[in-house]
């Protein structure tokens, strides 16, 4: 097949619907919601783009995924050509495909979001992905790289790790990937949800990764069971991606209260230990008609349809800002309308208020509003004077972000921290202990799947040339 | 993995278990603590890290089962495993020489005790240790203590061994004794024990450290759902603790949020007694 359409039958076809579990059938299991695209459907959204030369998209995804030249692979039904360009620019496309927040990245530069719809890349790259994982015998064989005798110990298991130790192993050096959980994945497993991104998706990956060699040690905690020195000792080079961390607490009365919980510990308990998932789960989990989340990211959308699928009959957003404001990804704040939550605006939360037994019973809040925009550009959130209401809530989670870990960093005195903690390392993830390398959450703070991974990538690339010297 | 290498019952549900886990016993420092999980699909707890023989590559765990998960832990005969084990998780206790120093411990917590009083000892303290539990069948490792201690002081509630009544008796009487006044105490075991503990050495002014056990998920500071009150801050016992200050610590709130899960708790204990009693029936 060939993908010859002219311009203009191209922009006559229309931007394709992702198929959907019906939103009061998904609201009650942990079925993905996204289905994936048919093979008609792909094809045809691949014909709505334009081919540019510019390759404005390309600019706008962290990685620099070479979009056009997959979907003209697709175009052509090419499919293990597509999975091909793919893999070399993006070590977890099945990922991206569906957790990027596409509409301010590739999609926001794509020439056709100016007059209509962009061309969906994101949906493109999740169905070249899945393709590629049902299909392993049709992918072009990758050549087994030459050992270089070299070893490097990666810490942590999410994506920036993950990536890494994919590039390293694909040049030829040995990898150990250290991690503090019993599982793999980092906020992959324990933080997004199955009806996100299946579980599945991160098992293969990983089987990907022991294909190609690379050792993964579980229920090792660098800084406590072994330090960075230590790996220092032992490997040639060492990457460090052990992620955010620490929940930021509210610091506002009642926290403490039974019922309260911060969004890693709720979500932990969820879809780490399966709580409220199986029956007969060993983790327990609580379960309230009322459930008030406060924030407005990927983390509060996540637990507040978390919450209501456990059965929340009310599972409420609170947040301090305006739907326009709200940093969660579109999609997901309009899966989560479909679910039936709601968005409580510009209300700020005051207090958490308790039963007499120390219960959580409603959520003290206070109405604001927007005055002038501030350094960021947005509009600043003012309280209106005299407007406390009480939201009655049996939970309440605090989704408004995390902090730097400290674990390892405190047994790592060389290691030069910014002043919230994180690890400072350059462009190429180069720290200041040399041979020592960082990149993802732990240096950038909570930012996104793709730039943890884009880290990872380029500190492999580094890596491999300190190795060589 | 991590292989048992020996599990014998000291007292009624309170075991002693030994475990291969060589990096952790390297690493190890007193006071620090394990996640542990069975296996797959199973809770993630935290226990005291006992004891350790870096040479041999072992950790000494002291469980009592109280519930679900500890007693199927308690249950895995030797030469079985334990799927996850991480650690050292937590600060080691910080021990100097003191001088005179009570250590006191209850149920459990005696056995949480035991490497605070092996490193306090070797680092020249004179220690008197006070142990109680509820009758003679559940005082643990007296011998063992005693052997460290320049004192070893018991306490039954039925007096049915040592002195009748509470772990506080005898401290107090120490306390009001300028020849026998502690100059730190550590205390570990139930949190009502804690606040006693605390609350009698309040007023003198004698520094005392306790071992704190909220309910723990991750065990690495992740998910916030181990903080407890101390002063005006709110600290994460996996990674600020497990020990504190005693006369900061809101142990009222402690107590209430150990609470959380009664229920839930419950329901699984009944149901995995019926799954045994089943078993045990066929
Ligand atoms: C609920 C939630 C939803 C999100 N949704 C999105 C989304 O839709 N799209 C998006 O792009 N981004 C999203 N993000 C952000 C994104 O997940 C993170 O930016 C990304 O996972 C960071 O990757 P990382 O590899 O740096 O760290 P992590 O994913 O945090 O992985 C770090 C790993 O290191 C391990 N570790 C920690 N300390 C140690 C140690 N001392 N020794 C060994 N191992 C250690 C951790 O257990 C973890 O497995 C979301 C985040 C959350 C919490
Ligand atoms: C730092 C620390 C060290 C500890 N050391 C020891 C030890 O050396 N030996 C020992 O026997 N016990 C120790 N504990 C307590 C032990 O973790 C709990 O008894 C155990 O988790 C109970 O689990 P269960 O399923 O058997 O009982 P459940 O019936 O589920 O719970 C019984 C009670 O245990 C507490 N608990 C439940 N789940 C947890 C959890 N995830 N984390 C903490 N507490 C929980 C609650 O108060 C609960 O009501 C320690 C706790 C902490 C925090
Ligand atoms: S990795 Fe993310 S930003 Fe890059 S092309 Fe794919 S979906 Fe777009
Ligand atoms: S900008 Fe849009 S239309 Fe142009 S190449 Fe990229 S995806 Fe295709
Ligand atoms: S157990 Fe999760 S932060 Fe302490
Ligand atoms: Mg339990």
């Amino acid at each position: 097949m060939s993908n010859d359409l002219s311009p203009k039958e191209r922009m006559a076809i229309d931007r394709v619907h992702m198929p959907e579990l019906p939103a009061d059938e998904r609201s009650t299991n942990f079925e993905e919601v996204n289905l994936g695209l048919s093979a008609d459907q792909a094809l045809s959204e691949a014909q709505r783009c334009l081919q540019c030369k510019t390759r404005n998209c390309v600019a706008g995804c962290p990685v620099g995924v070479s979009i056009p030249e997959f979907i003209d692979a697709l175009a052509c039904d090419d499919l293990p050509k597509a999975a091909k360009i793919l893999r070399g620019d993006n070590a977890l496309p099945a990922v991206c495909g569906r957790v990027c927040p596409q509409e301010t990245q590739c999609e926001a530069l794509c020439v056709r979001g100016k007059k209509g719809d962009a061309v969906a890349i994101g949906y493109l790259e999740r169905y070249v992905a899945d393709w590629a994982m049902l299909h392993p015998d049709r992918l072009l064989k990758e050549a087994k790289p030459e050992a270089t005798g070299k070893s490097v110990a990666v810490v942590g298991c999410g994506p920036a790790g993950l990536t890494a130790a994919g590039e390293l192993a694909r040049m030829g050096h040995q990898v150990t990937i250290f991690e503090a959980l019993h599982d793999t994945g980092g906020v992959l497993r324990y933080g997004i949800p199955e009806f996100r991104l299946p579980k599945e998706i991160i098992d293969r990956e990983v089987a990907v990764l022991a294909e190609l060699g690379v050792t993964i040690e579980c229920n090792v905690i660098i800084g406590k069971t072994l330090t960075v020195a230590e790996l220092s000792e032992d490997y040639d080079a060492v990457f460090i991606a052990n992620g955010a961390g620490l929940p930021t607490m509210l610091n506002i009365p009642g926290e403490n209260l039974k019922g309260v919980y911060a969004a890693n510990e709720f979500l932990t308990r969820v879809n780490l230990m399966e709580a409220g998932r199986r029956e007969d789960s060993a983790t327990p989990i609580l379960q309230r008609d009322e459930v008030a989340v406060i924030g407005g990211g990927n983390t509060a959308m996540d637990c507040v349809r978390t919450a209501r699928r456990l059965g929340a009959k009310r599972a409420m957003i609170i947040y301090r800002r305006g739907e326009a404001e709200m940093p969660a990804r579109i999609e997901e704040i309009k899966h989560a309308k479909e679910e039936g939550v709601e968005f409580i605006m510009l209300t700020a939360p005051l207090a958490i208020v308790g039963t007499e037994d120390g219960w959580v019973s409603a959520l003290r809040c206070q109405k604001m509003e927007l005055g002038p925009a501030d350094d960021s550009g947005r509009r600043r959130p003012q309280p209106v004077a005299d407007s406390e209401f009480d939201i009655p809530a049996g939970i309440v989670i605090n989704a408004v972000g995390t902090n730097a870990n400290p674990l390892l960093t405190a047994t790592a005195p060389d290691l030069k921290l910014n002043k919230w903690g994180n690890v400072v390392a350059d462009e190429e993830g180069q720290t200041s202990i040399p041979g020592v390398f960082a990149g993802g959450d732990i240096v950038r703070g909570g930012a996104t799947v793709i730039l943890a991974m884009g880290d990872g990538k380029r500190a492999a690339a580094a890596i491999d040339q300190y190795l060589k010297r | 993995m991590f292989e048992v290498v020996s599990n014998e019952i000291l007292a009624e549900n309170l075991h002693k278990m030994v475990l291969v886990a060589p990096r952790i016993a390297k690493a190890r420092k007193a006071g620090q603590f394990v996640m542990v999980r069975l296996a797959q699909g199973e809770e993630r707890i935290p226990l005291t890290i006992g004891d350790a023989d870096p040479a041999a590559g072992t950790i000494t765990l002291f469980i009592q089962a109280i519930g679900a998960s500890t007693r199927k832990i308690v249950s895995t005969p030797v030469g079985g495993f334990i799927r996850d084990v991480a650690g050292p998780l937590g600060k080691e206790t910080h021990i100097t020489n003191w001088g005179r120093v009570v250590c006191v411990g209850g149920g459990v917590g005696t056995a949480v005790l035991f490497p605070l009083v092996k490193a306090l000892a070797e680092a020249g303290n004179e220690i008197t240790t006070i142990i109680g539990g509820r009758s003679e069948r559940y005082v643990i490792l007296a011998d063992e203590l005693g052997a460290l201690s320049k004192n070893l002081l018991i306490t039954t509630e039925d007096g049915s061994l040592g002195y009748k009544g509470f772990v506080t008796g005898p401290l107090s009487e120490m306390i009001a004794d300028p020849a026998r006044a502690p100059q730190a105490v550590f205390a570990v075991g139930p949190v009502p024990m804690m606040k006693a503990v605390a609350n009698l050495t309040r007023e003198p002014g004698i520094e005392t450290i306790v071992s704190l056990n909220p309910i723990m998920i991750d065990g690495t500071g992740m998910c916030g759902g181990c903080r407890v009150q101390v002063g005006s801050e709110t600290k994460f016992a996996c990674v600020d603790g497990p020990e504190f200050d005693a006369h900061l610590v809101d142990f009222d709130g402690l107590s209430d949020r150990l609470t959380s899960y009664r229920k839930e708790e419950a329901a699984r204990h009944a149901a995995e007694g019926c799954k045994l009693a089943k078993e045990v029936a066929k």
